[in-house]
């Protein structure tokens, strides 16, 4: 490993208020690899910043800096990563900052290969990585120290920011961050054990809350380069159509207009302010040529998907014999669900700046996978990878949205640029129904299952039959995802089904669709997790028994599962009993993590109901930050919640018929019952949490309104009223 | 022509009267803290306050803002304003942060309207402001605080 020392801004918050722009915009003022410029404080000194590793960084005034190669959308992974790092290196929480790594795949990639965020897999795969990254800078400050003092480095102890030797000399990281950077880095830090941690586990201040607060943090749409245009597009209204011809005389008479530029998913007006390219893109004149497109409405699908169970599917998975144990069955129960496609809706509408110079191009966006974004910019524009730079900013939430496995909004910007000729940076902002009508939606999910019972009420088969496009098809990251024909995150979930049940199939199929499909919280458990666990109590009451102990006895050997299920249901206390009253239960593991939730509602004659409360517990391994751990459980229930309610995404003759947040319904502050969460205590490895929470929710619920007197609910989402 | 304050400043402009209020703020006074999210007052990102009552921004002409005093989260300034604030800090409300300059200022109008709301006043003012990270349960526990803060 090479130490080098690097004269740079401290960090970007202290770059722009040093150079006195407030609140006027974010300029950006740092060098192109993000590293390069010299910050000048207040007073006229200079911040050395030395770099460790490429995680870490320690400033002469005692800043610690963790490079986050993952991308904050608010699931709060800044102050996980900050939190490991200052654990590892005994630092007080007061000198952690942060930045965002560029893209670069050789750094920064995980031990998957690839640099992108999602999976809940942040923590669970950078844990190891980010407490050696710490563990060594904090090795070489100590040796520093002792080189200066003339110690032995083993006498010298760590604690809070200060380094500190018996013979009374102390002093603090930045004192050393120099001299430490040029000792050898050790080829095996010791790590801390478990029971020394003394930041870990407890409550700490979000790295990002501040500036989240008073309006200060900066996104996509809020940086503002020198000279920049900005773009407004209009896309095909249904998915594959294609710009016949388009007129555009009425947009280019609308002042601040620059150009009106065909590109190959739409037409696009680049102007001056986003308001005067959105007004003109209102004005063009488009016919679209449709014979290539999908025409087909949300209905139609379902009615194709259900055709397609008639045949053989893939094997995902096959236990036992399902067939002679369905033949020897004395009961079998069959259901059929259908979920539909979901919107992300994240709050900022997708967005990406790009400024295609001569030689090179710089990407301004809030990314999940800023390697595809520069995959994409790259061909567009007709650079070498390495000549296209990624800058990663906040995203105004994601939910897998911002995954970008195929490209769209960062294409649109990208080919806009080109289409001007990199005269200028362009800032190409989509309007929320480009994003809405704009697909990547959660795939639309039809699944058959079919459940044996033995005389004894055990389960002895289940069958499932998924039809769920394989969306990774056809992209540059199909071989990611998809092996041995099965596209993987669409069985997520229901491949590693944990109960017992000894003879176990699951079959999918893969539909041609014209819809784009992408990541949405939880992926494939999103479906899975729903299917299953409402499964689970159709089972149980064809049974006869309670849908907790028909689960309990199916999970014997899953002490974890087992864990999440009990607590959650002992935390949620008696059942509330009287008329209408319902309580449902679901358990769910996903990325590694176990969620176990109990809704309670109150059905009424008509058919109305309402969720009163959740309880949840929650097993992530050892909880890094357990207040983000509730907040994350907090979101992801409610979100569910709008998923199981309300929320969906139709098409009719190939239009998608929503396109904004008055026809797409995510919750609202009035929707959102009363939600505990309780976090098992636990040493194992710490796993994700952005999503694990979400996939119980809307079963929950759904057996909950069974329990108290609905009809089987096998359709999401649940509507407004359900049969009773 | 329209001159209105925005932030306690006199600020005149003659430009397109059409253009929304969250334009003029964003890309004229370049106050950047005020969101843009549905374009249609859907979703409450680009809440401000006129004379201190909440609007939304993005479907407000700037011409209908002619002597009026507007507010943005740059310019949150009372104690009662600054309890909202201190209080979305505690209880670490954010996640992505989007949606919560709008969140916090039809939070800091209901509290100087009504210093002691109750959960159903919360959801009647807070109802037009979408989360999508859905913090409401903070949101709601924080409004309690500050209201807490500023009576007690």
């Amino acid at each position: 490993m090479n130490t080098t020392n690097d004269v740079t801004a401290q960090n970007r918050r202290t770059f722009l208020k040093v150079t006195g722009l407030g609140t006027a915009g974010f300029m950006i003022g740092m060098g192109l690899d993000g590293f390069s410029t010299a910050a000048r404080p207040a007073d006229g000194g200079e911040i050395i910043k030395s770099v460790y590793n490429p995680f870490v960084r320690v400033s002469s005034d005692g800043t610690v800096t963790v490079v986050v190669n993952k991308l904050d959308m608010g699931q709060g992974i800044v102050t996980g990563f900050a939190t490991i790092v200052a654990e590892e290196m005994d630092a007080n929480w007061g000198q952690m900052d942060w930045e965002f790594a560029p893209a670069d795949v050789e750094t920064y990639k995980d031990s998957t290969g690839v640099q992108a965020t999602g999976g809940s897999r942040s923590i669970r795969l950078e844990w190891d990585r980010l407490r050696q990254m710490a563990a060594s800078a904090r090795y070489m400050l100590v040796q520093a120290a002792a080189e200066a003092w003339a110690v032995p480095a083993s006498e010298i102890s760590v604690s809070d920011g200060e380094l500190s030797h018996p013979s009374g000399k102390k002093g603090r990281f930045g004192d050393f961050a120099v001299a430490a950077s040029k000792i050898e880095p050790p080829a095996q830090p010791m790590l801390k054990k478990l029971a020394d941690y003394k930041l870990i586990g407890t409550r700490l201040k979000r790295l990002d809350t501040d500036e989240k607060t008073d309006g200060t943090a900066t996104y996509t749409i809020d940086v503002a380069l020198p000279g920049m245009l900005h773009a407004a597009i209009a896309h095909s209204p249904k998915f594959g159509g294609k710009v016949m011809s388009f007129d555009d005389s009425a947009a280019r008479k609308i002042s601040g207009v620059e150009d009106v530029v065909q590109i190959a998913s739409g037409v696009a007006v680049v102007a001056d302010r986003y308001y005067v390219a959105r007004k003109a893109v209102e004005a063009l004149e488009i016919e679209w040529d449709f014979s290539e497109a999908e025409t087909r409405s949300t209905d139609q699908m379902f009615a194709d998907f259900r055709v397609m169970t008639n045949g053989p599917g893939t094997v995902a998975r096959n236990d036992g014999n399902v067939d002679a144990a369905f033949a020897q069955a004395a009961k079998i129960v069959e259901a059929e669900y259908e979920l539909p496609f979901l919107a992300h809706a994240a709050l900022e509408p997708m967005n990406a700046i790009v400024d295609l110079r001569e030689d090179e191009c710089h990407i301004w966006t809030g990314s999940q996978a800023p390697q595809g974004d520069q995959l994409y910019t790259a061909q567009i524009v007709g650079l070498p990878l390495e000549k296209v730079h990624v800058h990663t900013l906040y995203a105004g939430g994601s939910f897998g949205r911002r995954v970008t496995i195929t490209g769209d909004y960062n294409k649109d910007a990208a080919m806009v640029a080109k289409a001007i000729g990199g005269r200028a940076p362009v800032k190409l902002q989509w309007a929320r129904e480009n994003d809405m009508k704009g697909g990547k939606y959660r795939s639309m999910t039809y699944v058959k299952m079919r459940g044996g019972l033995d005389q004894n009420g055990n389960m002895i088969a289940w069958h499932t039959v998924l039809v769920t496009p394989a969306y990774a098809k056809g992209t540059p990251f199909e071989s990611r995802f998809i092996h041995d024909g099965i596209d993987h995150p669409t069985v997520e979930g229901a491949d590693i089904n944990p109960y017992e049940v000894p003879n176990l199939k699951l079959e999918t199929h893969d539909p041609e669709m014209g819809v784009t499909m992408s990541h949405w919280r939880s992926v494939g458990h999103s479906q899975n997790g729903f299917t299953m666990e409402v499964f689970m109590d159709e089972m149980a009451l064809a049974a006869g028994q309670d849908p907790v102990a028909f689960r309990r006895r199916l999970l014997a050997d899953h002490p974890r599962h087992l864990a999440v299920l009990d607590i959650a249901v002992t935390e949620a206390g008696p059942a509330p009993t009287g008329k209408g009253k319902g309580r449902g239960v679901a358990m769910h593991e996903s990325f590694h993590s176990y969620v176990a939730e109990v809704a309670d509602v109150t059905l009424k004659d008509d058919g109305s109901y309402s969720v009163d409360k959740v309880v949840c517990a929650v097993d992530c391994g050892l909880a890094i930050n357990p207040d983000n751990v509730i907040a994350q459980m907090e979101g992801s229930i409610a979100m569910g919640l709008g998923a199981a309610m309300r929320e969906e995404i139709t098409l009719t003759d190939g239009e998608v018929d929503q396109s904004n947040f008055y026809d797409y319904f995510p919750m609202r502050m009035s929707d959102v019952p009363d939600i505990q969460v309780h976090i098992i205590p636990s040493a194992e490895a710490p796993t994700g949490v952005g999503e694990p929470g979400l996939p119980p929710i809307a079963p929950a619920v759904v057996n909950a309104l069974r329990a108290a007197g609905a009809k089987p609910i096998r359709k999401l989402p649940i509507g407004d009223r359900v049969e009773v | 022509m329209v001159t209105f304050t925005l932030n306690g400043k006199q600020v005149s402009f003659d430009g397109d009267q059409e253009m929304p209020l969250l334009w003029y703020i964003r890309d004229e006074a370049e106050l950047t803290g005020t969101k843009f999210g549905c374009g249609v007052a859907a979703c409450g990102a680009c809440t401000v306050h006129a004379d201190g009552v909440p609007i939304r921004s993005c479907s407000t002409p700037v011409a209908a803002v002619e002597g009026q005093a507007i507010k943005t989260i740059e310019g949150l300034s009372t104690a009662s304003e600054k309890a909202v604030q201190s209080a979305w800090r505690e209880l670490e409300v954010a996640q992505c942060g989007y949606c919560q300059s709008g969140q916090i200022m039809s939070a800091a109008a209901l509290l100087a309207e009504n210093p002691a709301p109750t959960d159903s006043d919360i959801n009647a003012a807070m109802d037009g402001n979408l989360c999508r990270c859905a913090t409401y349960h903070r949101i709601r526990a924080a409004i309690h605080e500050a209201a807490k803060r500023q009576t007690g």
